[in-house]
Order: C-alpha cells, then sequence, then structure tokens
C-alpha cells in the first residue's frame, strides 16, 4: 500500500501512523449536547466502500493527512492535508 | 567546577570506511529550527535571504550552501544549519536552538547509493533525487533527514540519541555493498 503525501509524495505505507476516521476535523461544539457527543467519541462508521481517514506522516514530513480510499478495492482516491482539508 | 569537555553525537563511533564508501561526522556549527509564523513565510524567506543568503525551501529541498544550509525538514519546518540565526528571523517564526540534539554524518563514496538503497523506502538514484533535494523519510527504522549535498554524497540527520543506531545500520548496509563486490 502506498500513500502520496501532498509535501513528499508517493510514500510506502511504513511511514505512516493510522489515527483513524476522520472526524477529529467535526469536533461538535462544547454545548453542541449529549447525543452529538456520544455520537463523537464512541460511534462509527464501517462502510464497505469510500472511507475518510487520518494518517500521521510519521516516518517522513510530520504532516496530518486525510486519505479518502476504498475499502473494498483498497484504492487510495484522495490525499489532502488535515490543515487544509474541509470537513 | 571542573572543566567540562563538549562531546559530539558520534564520538568514538566514526570515520568508517567500507569497500569504496566512508561516513563521517559533519561539525555543521549551530542547528536552528526555523517554523514559519501563519502567513509569514514569504517575511521570512525575504529575511533568510538578507541575513543569511538563500531563501525558505520549498518541500523536498535544500537551499543555501555547505556551512550555511537551510533544509526543508517537514509540515512547517526548515532547519537553518551553520549560522548563529539573526534575531530577524524571531519576528516572523519560530526559531530554536537544536545544535545539540541532532546526529549529523556525511555519507560519500561511488556507491552511496546503493548503501542508501538498502535502508531507505525512497528512490535517491541521482537520476531522481539530485544535489540540493532532501527528504525526510526512514532510515531502517529511524525517522531521518537526507540530503543530497555532492555528486556521491549524503547529509544524514538523525536525532542525536539515535546516533550509535545509525552508525549500527550504515555500517551493516556498507557491508553488504561491499560484500557483493
Ligand atoms: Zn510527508
Amino acid at each position: 500500500m502506498r500513500i502520496t503525501c501532498p509535501h513528499c509524495g508517493e510514500r510506502d505505507r511504513r511511514e505512516f501512523y493510522y489515527r483513524g476516521a476522520a472526524v477529529d476535523l467535526e469536533r461538535p461544539a462544547p454545548d453542541a449536547g449529549e447525543e452529538a457527543w456520544d455520537n463523537f467519541v464512541y460511534l462509527r462508521d464501517n462502510p464497505a466502500g469510500v472511507t475518510r481517514d487520518l494518517w500521521y506522516h510519521e516516518g517522513g514530513c510530520g504532516a496530518w493527512i486525510v486519505v479518502t480510499r476504498d475499502t473494498v478495492t483498497h484504492e487510495v482516491l484522495k490525499t489532502e492535508l488535515a490543515s487544509e482539508a474541509k470537513s | 567546577m571542573d572543566k567540562l569537555i563538549a562531546k559530539t553525537a558520534c564520538a568514538g563511533l566514526l570515520p568508517l570506511t567500507v569497500g569504496s564508501v566512508s561516513v563521517s561526522e559533519e561539525d555543521v556549527g549551530a542547528i536552528t529550527s526555523v517554523s514559519p509564523l501563519k502567513g509569514q513565510k514569504k517575511a521570512l524567506s525575504d529575511a533568510l535571504k538578507a541575513a543569511h543568503g538563500m531563501a525558505y525551501p520549498a518541500a523536498n529541498r535544500a537551499t543555501g550552501k555547505s556551512g550555511a544550509r537551510a533544509v526543508w525538514l517537514g509540515h512547517s519546518h526548515a532547519m537553518l544549519i551553520g549560522p548563529e540565526p539573526d534575531a530577524s528571523l524571531e519576528k516572523h517564526a519560530a526559531v530554536v536552538d537544536q545544535s545539540d540534539a541532532w546526529a549529523v554524518v556525511r555519507l560519500e563514496g561511488d556507491r552511496a547509493e546503493q548503501v542508501l538503497a538498502r535502508l531507505v523506502p525512497v528512490d535517491l538514484r541521482s537520476g531522481h533525487f539530485k544535489r540540493g533535494h532532501t527528504v525526510r523519510s526512514l532510515l531502517f527504522h529511524m525517522t531521518a533527514s537526507i540530503t543530497r549535498v555532492g555528486e556521491n554524497a549524503f547529509q544524514i540527520m538523525v536525532f542525536r540519541s539515535m546516533a550509535e543506531t545509525l552508525v549500527h545500520d550504515l555500517k551493516r548496509a556498507m557491508e553488504g555493498v561491499a560484500t557483493r563486490g
């Protein structure tokens, strides 16, 4: 598996640390209520298809990257810097 | 107080030559982490040019020359290597002295590329990776900064605490390349 870092280019998967679903970009407001926070902290989709993850280019430039990929085909569809990604 | 004697990161470990490749410790002077403040990259680059003669490096690039280099080190991060940082930089960047935090070595020889090919999961051959190019990647299990500084020469930086591991891994790869004849 290879991931294209927006800074470094295409790199081996071993350079990256996997964080999980890219929900950190959609953190609820402090007063959003129990349901929104319960959903944010505990509930995750498990799609057969397109999903968005956060990966950290740990063995590289240190950027957080939003990776859009397909869990069925293993295709990486898009990568972007988390600092520039819109949720 | 007793007089303290400064030891370099690779004291007692280098220099080392195996076959046609050698590795030696570089005394590069000051090493300063420079991170541009938000929206200040251009102004920082101008300040770097005025004070030290090199622009802020683009991703995967190094600017300047031996003795006064700026090496891209990652997301919003470069390292000024050589001169003491001019005070004017602090207006545009977070500036942190890291001189004693890194081990810096020079890997040189006509088969240096082959040594790195055993350790680094990035193509560093000269057709692709030219003088002034740099990468952040892994050197075996360590994070490293690798810059081509000559036709057959690379500058390698790792955290100082990894100096002995760096020399061990380089030596093993150098022996492997030499054994292949
Ligand atoms: Zn990267």
